[in-house]
């Protein structure tokens, strides 16, 4: 290998890695820093943390009231519960819809499969708040779907849909499928069909070889779909704000209410701060204990 | 097309009966007018086969031939169109595959890589609700018998590809199937290790006594292998027989040419007897030069009817003569044109006047750093009677 390759090589894996720098842990050490600080009225609405005494002395105080505050009040703690109990369903839901189609996708003919696979991405094609706003008109009460059942006389008067938990994960559930879609498909796809057929021959009825073999061999997409779905919905914002109830109080909005309407910014920020530790100690552990498997 | 050459000894009974010989004798698989079509191609076309109990059974052709869909049926992947299946009496059709006792080794060995060593052999057990220990046992007996003790709990990923044809194998075998099927079973290995699995398969083919049928493209694998071979081609059973029959004994130009190498000539019979050592026998005139080919036995046509007559390269002697010399009964004149030096044997090609192309081989029986017969040289070649083999197509 010559010296050139050498640099060229090195640089394709440093670049991305100087932009997540840059534009990753930058904006996280900030956010660490602001929710370290005490709140303060003024611009920007939060102490320095390095401040002169009246003795001339350079003193760095750091405030933990933000996060003892995330502990202490149960609101936070139930935000933190409550979205991981939305996320966790809503990806769980994602997986048991996702699986059935990814499986048909990859068992379709091969000159139907980019078909199916560009359907599954056309959502991408509007505007992700177009599509979450679409579902108002859908659920609200005299929306498409209540019409609908009124028209066919299951229903005399019109359904709650929109405002409820239940919108909130149509909603997850509905911009976040492909995500869950597109990994299971690509371990199916790669399954090699003779396994199966081996599967059978030592006598597995289709629904056992499905256990035995296809599932287990799709582990790696089904973790993937899980986590692509799971962690963006905890934080999810848009959707519980537009399609929620007034007590869906997650932590993606409890987060904006503190720094937008509160003026917060130390809180705000120790409440991202947690979420993320929330999230990425228990995948690191995952990620840990897999790799050693 | 299963009757027996005439003038055929029979083979040294070294595996025991040929149970396919014997018209009482009730056969163990039964094919019937067995058909499969893909579309407008037919891969399968109306065999019917016997294959009786014990033997290990090749289906030898080349790709699109047929043996691989015919397999793929006794399998239960692939549904016949028309015609039956019978094992042991029982009808076959109706039964999917998971219920067949019927078990196949797969081409690319089909191990689930998700398993050890220990649960891909024991897959099979544990759908049939095999008691643990009894699992255990039977998995450790399977890798003693293809010599793999010690190496249970390895993934497949982590073994030679010996080594995972040897799992492939014991994983089909322990379910003790009554039929064992195997496709391609040597053809992902190297070819040193081949020559050794050969035999090894054998052997474990007769101290399991489990019937096999295997389908294979390697005729070298089938003739050492086989009690008997059907060479298939375009859906069809060219020929069935030992491996000796078919290859002593071609019943067309097309098994002539698959098993070994021939030389096929075109005449016209001309007299239909007697020709011969004794009472049987045809003399066959060339269409294409002035020659005779003298067979010892009786020609498939009658007088005046056009035939093929083959010749095997091994069965002919090459000797120097004169230039110019002209064809006789079973002996043609040309020039050397290509000489192929293999160790073990010299093959020689011979150009006749006419410009066809005549191949023999000669054993090297003496140490010989340069060939008596080289390039160019004016030869004859011979071969006796017995060597002709006069062919209907």
């Amino acid at each position: 290998m010559t010296g050139t390759q050498r640099i060229g090589r090195r640089l394709v894996v440093a670049l991305p890695y100087a932009w997540l720098l840059l534009f990753f842990l930058g904006p996280f050490l900030i956010v660490a820093r602001i929710a370290l600080s005490e709140a303060a009225l003024g611009i920007p609405p939060y102490a320095p943390l390095l401040r002169w005494t009246e003795e001339n002395v350079l003193t760095l105080v750091l405030n933990l009231g933000s996060f003892a505050t995330l502990f202490d009040d149960p609101f936070y703690v139930d935000a933190y519960l409550r979205s991981l109990n939305v996320a966790f369903v809503s990806a769980l839901l994602c997986l048991l819809l996702g699986y059935p189609m990814a499986y048909a996708i990859a068992l379709a003919p091969a000159h139907r499969r980019n078909l199916l696979l560009l359907l599954v991405i056309l959502p991408f094609w509007t505007s992700f708040l177009l599509r979450v706003m679409a579902w108002i008109g859908i659920l609200q009460d005299q929306g498409v779907l209540n019409g609908a059942l009124l028209s066919l006389g299951l229903i005399d008067e019109p359904l709650r849909l929109l405002y409820t938990d239940f919108a909130v994960y149509v909603g997850i559930v509905y911009c976040y499928l492909p995500f869950m879609v597109l990994p299971l498909y690509a371990t199916l796809a790669r399954l090699d069909p003779v396994l199966l057929q081996a599967a059978a021959d030592l006598g597995a009825r289709p629904f056992r070889a499905f256990v035995t073999v296809t599932l287990p061999l799709s582990l790696p997409g089904i973790v993937a779909g899980f986590m692509l779905v799971f962690i963006p919905a905890v934080g999810e914002f848009v959707i519980p704000e537009l399609l929620g109830g007034p007590d869906a109080q997650l932590v993606g909005r409890v987060l904006w209410v503190e720094f937008f309407q509160n003026r917060d910014w130390p809180m705000a920020s120790a409440l991202a701060v947690a979420l993320l530790l929330v999230l990425v100690i228990p995948i690191a552990v995952f990620q840990h204990l897999a790799a050693r498997r | 097309m299963q009757t027996q050459p005439p003038g055929l000894r029979p083979r040294a009974p070294e595996r025991g009966p040929e149970p396919w010989r014997d018209p009482e004798a009730e056969p163990y698989v039964r094919l019937r007018g067995l058909t499969r079509r893909f579309g407008d191609v037919v891969a399968v076309d109306a065999i019917d086969l016997d294959i009786y109990r014990g033997e290990l059974f090749a289906l030898l052709g080349g790709s699109g031939s047929g043996k691989s869909t015919l397999l793929r049926m006794l399998a239960g992947f692939e549904r016949p169109d028309e015609g039956s299946i019978t094992l042991e009496g029982q009808d076959l059709a109706p039964v999917p595959p998971y219920e067949r006792p019927v078990n196949m080794m797969f081409q690319s060995y089909a191990l689930f890589p998700h398993m050890s060593v220990a649960d891909n052999i024991g897959y099979g057990l544990r759908r049939e609700g095999v008691a643990r220990a009894e699992i255990a046992r039977r998995v450790e007996e399977m890798l003693e018998l293809v010599q793999l003790g010690g190496l249970g709990a390895r993934r497949p990923q982590a073994l030679s590809g010996g080594q995972r044809q040897r799992v492939a194998l014991a994983r089909s075998l322990v379910k003790r199937p009554k039929l064992l099927l195997l496709d391609e079973p040597l053809g992902a290995l190297d070819k040193s290790l081949r020559e050794a699995t050969q035999f090894e398969l054998v052997n474990i083919q007769e101290r399991t006594g489990t019937t096999f049928i295997m389908v294979t493209h390697d005729q070298e694998e089938a003739m050492t292998m086989a009690t008997r071979i059907a060479v298939m081609t375009d859906g069809r059973l060219a020929q069935v027989g030992t491996p000796a029959e078919v290859y002593e004994y071609p019943a067309s130009r097309f098994v002539a040419g698959f098993l070994g190498t021939a030389n096929v000539f075109e005449g016209i019979v001309k007299r239909a007897q007697g020709s011969g050592v004794g009472a049987a026998g045809a003399l066959v005139e060339s269409t294409a030069f002035d020659a005779f080919f003298a067979s010892d036995t009786d020609p498939p046509k009658p007088e005046g009817g056009r035939v093929f007559v083959a010749v095997r390269p091994e069965k002919m002697r090459i000797e120097k003569s004169a230039e110019g010399t002209a064809h006789g009964t079973n002996a043609l004149s040309g020039l050397v044109r290509d000489i192929a030096y293999y160790g073990d044997f010299v093959m020689y090609v011979v150009a006749l006047p006419d410009g066809s192309l005549v191949r023999v081989s000669r054993p090297t029986e003496t140490r010989m750093t340069e060939l008596p017969i080289t390039w160019n040289d004016a030869v004859t070649v011979r071969w006796q009677d017995f060597a002709t083999v006069v062919l209907a197509q």
